[in-house]
């Protein structure tokens, strides 16, 4: 499978190699299993605020705010679960959920020996690749949006709903705050790109799935320590989670975007650097198994 | 592409990350570099004229986003509690009262947002993270909406009162408004340069005082050189380093806000506090019944506060072994013909608490405030 060999029948073998991915990722038992999880827990978050504050009174011991983001505005509007619930899982739930997925994607079929079929099909390294992250990005899209649909839905059935009242104080009819609640789903997802390409080169460099998991969650988590610390403001602004929270300028009046855009940027510095390592790294590696 | 690939190959692939995160790494540097080079050529004006300027200037609608930083060099509070919090305890318990908020801005970095439309509508919000505290004032209205603990403040106040007396305490305009007001011939007042402050051109304004004494080394605001908005606010301290307080517009617009952003209605289940009217503003350092009475003139006055009772030391109550301790551990101890009390210092502000309560502050340095209690004496 030459370059020119493969020239003539390139578009025909892009289509369904992507999907064919796409269905191998949702067609584990696994990937369902945390994707119930993630489904799991608006339904958990919504449930003990109902229950914390069927007699009127405020969300957590004193109300003074302590706690999650958004939390103590759920009460007024069943849509800040849909933030809340963002807000809850971003930090772990979902990039743990991407790093299973994307740990897995290339380690798990080279320790299930299905990688070297996969590299029989004259489709070429560079593209099963790509097809690898696309599958990957799907996840993160898909995932965000079950998060964002379960707590949609028990934010519907539990708390008022109607005009929503920004952070900023101002109010926005519930089109709008639905619309920007898809804005920010799009943003948490685009926001789990960086670990995704940590993961998947991560993912070319054993033939361990296990191994290749357990390395990018625990990165996940290591990098996460790190943005704590106040000594390390230096090196914090290229961590990947530094902006994660930034989503919630997106429910400012105007939209304050510096923090979004600057995580966006930073999402693609990784994908760029972490990608093309991936590529370096799996076109270049013997695939004995 | 065959699988098996020439060895030399291999490692030239590996370049590729390593250039994107050299790119990224250069665009980094340039994009810093362009954004602090080049001063703007703009006219020569005089101090006197740039003065005018900013004392004429009638910008009545603008928005922009002002970042804060202030590092006082305030004595570090034991756990558990901060300025804030002090505040807010104040005010007995969770409350979007604004004097509580405002003190949050003694310390760190905080971001500002402002919009203006005439003197009658008015709004600042400090963005903190997923969560903002607005103030907003419209009319005779004026709210306070704290998403964080999704609770509001009210109250009314009379159409008359300074406008300027609300929300923006911390902006550039308000504190040049007051540096420029104080000068005199205590001070000198140059112009130094010129800056970009927000993508606008400006004239840098250097206000020094001519006494010694003080621990304020300069004033510098930046003012834009075609409305005169005061754009940056700095000031810096004797002892050199950091500047005790800078306040610059990073985005900054002249156009009319829209009008939802001054329209509040507190959502169904946000717990508001009812203010009094005309009540909200009264500091809460103040001490009860003290009278005060300022001491020396310009840079190196000395405010002196006489405490109705034994001072600043809590009469009874669990609290005030505590607050003795706190009290011991930030000040150091002088005497003089005061007699003797502590000095509490900052990096531009020091405290003199005299053992007979009274207090004497300023921006001055711990001679200059012993001689100033001793000549109250």
């Amino acid at each position: 499978m030459s370059r020119a060999e493969a020239l003539p029948g390139r578009g025909r073998w892009l289509l369904p190699l992507f999907g064919n991915e796409v269905v191998t990722v949702f067609r584990r038992w696994r990937t369902l299993v945390l994707l119930g999880v993630l489904a799991a827990v608006p339904v958990l978050i919504g449930v003990a605020v109902r229950i914390e504050t069927r007699d009127g009174g405020s969300v957590g011991p004193r109300g003074d705010g302590q706690g999650p983001a958004f939390l103590s505005q759920v009460t007024n509007n069943g849509l800040f679960l849909v933030f809340a619930a963002l807000a809850a899982t971003l930090p772990f739930f979902l990039p743990m959920a991407v790093g299973v997925v994307a740990g897995d994607s290339v380690a798990g079929e080279a320790n299930s020996g299905t990688l070297r079929y996969l590299l029989v099909a004259p489709a070429g390294r560079s593209r099963l690749l790509l097809a690898k992250f696309t599958a990957t990005m799907v996840f993160c899209l898909a995932a965000t949006l079950v998060v964002a649909v379960s707590a949609l839905v028990v934010g519907v059935l539990l708390f008022p709903l109607g005009e929503v009242t920004l952070i900023s104080g101002t109010t926005v009819s519930f089109g709008e705050g639905l619309l920007r609640g898809l804005l920010i789903a799009g943003v948490v997802a685009l926001s789990l790109v960086g670990i995704a390409s940590l993961g998947l080169f991560v993912s070319t460099l054993t033939g361990s799935g296990i191994a290749a998991m357990a390395t990018t969650v625990g990165v996940v988590i290591t990098v996460q320590i790190l943005d704590q610390f106040p000594q390390l403001h230096a090196i914090q602004p290229y961590l990947f989670p530094h902006y994660w929270m930034g989503f919630a300028d997106l429910l400012r009046d105007p939209v304050y975007p510096d923090q979004i855009w600057r995580n966006l940027g930073l999402q693609g510095l990784y994908a760029g650097v972490f990608g093309s390592a991936a590529w370096a790294r799996f076109t270049s590696k013997d695939v004995l198994a | 592409m065959s699988a098996r690939i020439h060895p030399g190959r291999r490692t030239v692939r590996y370049a590729v990350p390593v250039a994107v995160a050299g790119v990224a790494a250069a665009t980094i540097g340039i994009g810093t570099a362009i954004a602090t080079s080049g001063d703007p050529d703009l006219p020569k004006i005089s101090a006197q004229d740039l003065i005018a300027k900013v004392a004429g200037s009638d910008v009545q609608r603008m928005s922009g986003s002002v970042r804060v930083t202030s590092d006082l060099g305030l004595p570090s509070l034991p756990a558990g509690m901060s300025f804030g919090a002090a505040g807010k305890g104040a005010h007995g318990g969770a409350s979007a009262a604004p004097d509580a908020k405002l003190t949050e801005l003694v310390s760190g970095t905080h971001t500002l947002r402002l919009a203006a439309d005439g003197p009658d509508r008015q709004r600042v919000s400090i963005v903190e993270p997923a969560a903002e505290y607005s103030l907003i004032h419209n009319g005779d209205q004026v709210w306070a909406y704290d998403s964080g603990s999704n609770t509001a403040y009210h109250s009314t106040q009379a159409r008359h009162q300074d406008p300027g007396h609300t929300p923006a305490t911390a902006t550039p305009q308000e504190l040049a408004k007051k540096a420029l007001a104080a000068v005199d011939d205590t001070t000198s007042v140059t112009v130094d340069g010129t800056a970009k402050v927000a993508g606008r051109n400006a004239y840098r304004l250097t206000i020094k005082p001519k006494q010694s004494g003080t621990t304020v080394d300069a004033v510098r605001i930046a003012v834009d050189a075609k409305n005169g908005v005061p754009l940056r606010f700095t000031v810096t301290p004797k002892g050199g380093g950091k500047a005790a307080v800078d306040a610059v517009f990073t985005k900054i617009s002249f156009s009319r806000p829209s009008a939802s952003s001054f329209d509040f209605t507190p959502p169904k289940g946000t717990k508001v506090t009812e203010g009094k009217a005309g009540q909200q503003h009264h500091g809460t350092a103040t001490p009860r019944g003290g009278d005060s009475k300022v001491i020396g003139k310009g840079w190196t006055s000395v405010v002196e506060l006489k405490g109705p009772d034994k001072g600043i030391r809590p009469q009874s109550g669990k609290d005030s072994s505590r607050a003795n301790a706190l009290l011991n551990s930030f000040g150091s101890k002088v005497n003089g013909s005061f007699g003797s009390g502590r000095i509490l210092s900052t990096r531009l502000v020091n405290v003199l608490l005299t053992e007979d309560g009274r207090v004497y502050a300023g921006a001055v340095d711990k001679d200059a405030l012993v001689k100033a209690a001793d000549s109250g004496k």
